[in-house]
């Protein structure tokens, strides 16, 4: 029988223990956020001053005064835009497949580890591929598809595992409310299951154009131009059919891509300029990131099983 | 009063894989009876009621043998080439945990209608109410239609299912454990609901509770270890049962 100074002693050691590991992963916490938030600090202060509208509106520059960002966010959009429209499409129907069609076994577990391999593959690898397949190949050029294309198949494997994730979170008992109403398997889909995953694919879309946005080497490797003082043409026109798809042809280049041609010059205005983008797809990150979490509590508070 | 067959298990056998479940059930389903399914938990009660409309067949390694002959048509369900979407439209099924979708308490009741591709508002409307009102829930549903069918309390929602089954007028309806996730009120609730239901429709339940199934049913098999063991009039299951077995279950000995 153990006495009562006994159980005290034993109760003291094991909360010396919790205190320990407690502040163990504080301090790796801080470590992290401290880093962090120096560079975040050291980044904005050398950069915020710069961000004016002009910033916004002018053309890149031989004199750092007077370069701005205007090619290379509308660049970066049209990108985005491209991306979007290839990749949401083919991963959300590909993590549908998956989830609801593919019969369970070895192949489809096969494909399962791929498509995770496939999320970590070296970016630089895709712009490779896309160099390869897209430009020389297809001969699509160095234009805003091919880079489109490329980041679109980086991200589908994002896309691909959180829709996955999204649909797996709905329970069975609705699907099979659903069947045993006479629905057929694509009435299930359509009605039930995209419905009810679509915050949380949403959320994986989110976040994998917060990745594709600040991705740099593969498109360099593609082969984007790091000075552009040209728009994109139009996507509207004055003569029908009005829409007019012949941007997705034009060079481009892209606001990281743009960050690393100002930080390789020797003049320190430049650095300047590289830090104010930097800052500006910094929030840009934060924001699509918080309209993800967003997104997510609002659905969790939606969809009550 | 004349009783008429709805549908006939006949020598069904049911195995996942390597695991038989179900060892040649033969089984009659009268029209416009209650016919309960009792026996301890695995014996396979459950198993047979998903026969019925084919919900194995969602999952991979299901294999039937043996048929079910659906009355008056007599053919059999369990046919390779009856699709279970055709099998599910004519046999509704009520859950063991109320299932609602997400969606408005009318467009759950309406959804077989429109799976079923019916777009006329008013007949959608019409069969909403009255599915409503034979479940039970049209006086407490009617002012909020167009409210989430989440919102509603658990009882409710199995009504809700009810009459979300019924709204297609199914040739017979399935009830596994319908009240096992509600309360004592909730419960009684729906056991009225189902002396009222067999006027218009054919039911099998199953049930754990042996209370519940002497109330409602008037036909009860009881089965073990994926064999039926008897099969009869209800009052004579529960006052005079010939097997020993169930004279067992009944008296509490096991299960």
């Amino acid at each position: 029988m153990e006495s009562q100074q006994d159980i005290l002693a034993n109760i003291k050691r094991r909360q010396f223990w919790d205190f320990v590991f407690a502040l163990t992963g504080l301090m790796s916490l801080l470590f992290a956020l401290i880093t962090l938030i120096t560079l975040i600090v050291d980044l904005s202060l050398t950069g915020v001053p710069r961000i004016t509208l002009d910033f916004f509106t002018s053309f890149p520059s031989r004199f750092a005064g007077k370069a701005g960002i205007l090619s290379a966010w509308v660049g970066s959009f049209c990108v985005m835009i491209t991306t979007a429209f290839c990749a949401i499409p083919l991963g959300v129907a590909a993590g549908v497949y998956l989830e609801e069609y593919s019969k369970k076994n070895w192949v489809s577990q096969i494909i399962e580890l791929n498509i995770i391999n496939l999320a970590g593959i070296p970016s630089i690898t895709y712009g490779l591929m896309a160099l390869g397949l897209f430009v020389y190949q297809l001969k699509l050029g160095q234009s805003i598809l091919t880079a489109g294309l490329t980041l679109g198949l980086l991200v589908l494997p994002i896309i691909i595992v959180t829709t996955r994730e999204a649909i797996r979170a709905i329970p069975n008992a609705i699907r099979e409310a659903s069947y045993a109403m006479g629905a057929s398997k694509w009435q299930t889909i359509r009605h039930h299951i995209l419905p009810y995953s679509s915050g949380g694919i949403m959320t994986g879309v989110i976040i994998s154009l917060s990745r594709a946005i600040g991705e740099t080497a593969p498109l360099i490797t593609i082969g984007a131009l790091t000075f552009i003082a040209f728009l994109p043409t139009a996507p509207i026109s004055d003569v029908p059919p009005f829409i007019n798809l012949k941007w997705l042809m034009d060079p481009f280049t892209v606001m990281p891509i743009q960050m690393f041609n100002w930080l390789s010059r020797p003049q320190a205005e430049f650095h300047v300029n590289a830090a104010a983008t930097g800052v500006i797809l910094l929030m840009m990150t934060l924001i699509m990131n918080g309209g993800a979490i967003y997104l997510r509590s609002r659905f969790r508070k939606k969809m009550k099983w | 009063m004349e009783l008429n067959l709805r549908a006939e298990v006949k020598n069904l056998e049911f195995s996942y894989g390597e695991k038989k479940v179900l060892n040649g059930i033969t089984l009659p389903i009268y029209e416009n009876r209650v016919t309960a399914l009792i026996g301890p938990s695995g014996c396979g009660k459950t198993t047979l009621l998903r026969c019925f409309n084919r919900m194995h067949d969602l999952y991979a390694n299901a294999q039937y043998k043996g048929e079910i002959l659906l009355y008056p048509d007599k053919r059999n369900i369990l046919g390779k080439e009856i699709d279970p979407m055709e099998v599910r439209m004519r046999i509704g099924m009520v859950f063991q945990k109320p299932n609602p979708f997400p969606k408005s308490i009318l467009e759950n009741v309406a959804y077989g209608l429109r799976v079923r591709g019916v777009k006329k508002q008013s007949f959608i409307e019409e069969r909403v109410e009255r599915s409503l009102q034979q479940a039970g829930l049209w006086k407490e549903a009617k002012d909020r239609l167009n409210s989430p069918a989440t919102a509603l309390s658990g009882g409710q929602q199995q009504r809700l299912c009810i009459a979300r089954a019924l709204a297609t007028e199914p040739e017979i309806l399935l009830l596994d454990e319908p009240t096992s996730a509600l309360d004592p009120i909730s419960t009684r609730h729906i056991e009225e609901l189902i002396q009222e239901l067999r006027k218009d429709v054919t039911i099998a339940i199953v049930t754990h509770s042996l209370h519940q199934a002497a109330r409602v049913s008037d036909y009860t098999a009881f089965m073990y270890l994926g064999d039926l063991i008897e099969f009869g009039k209800s009052d004579q299951i529960y006052t005079n049962p010939k097997d020993q077995r169930t004279e067992n279950y009944i008296t509490g000995r096991f299960g």
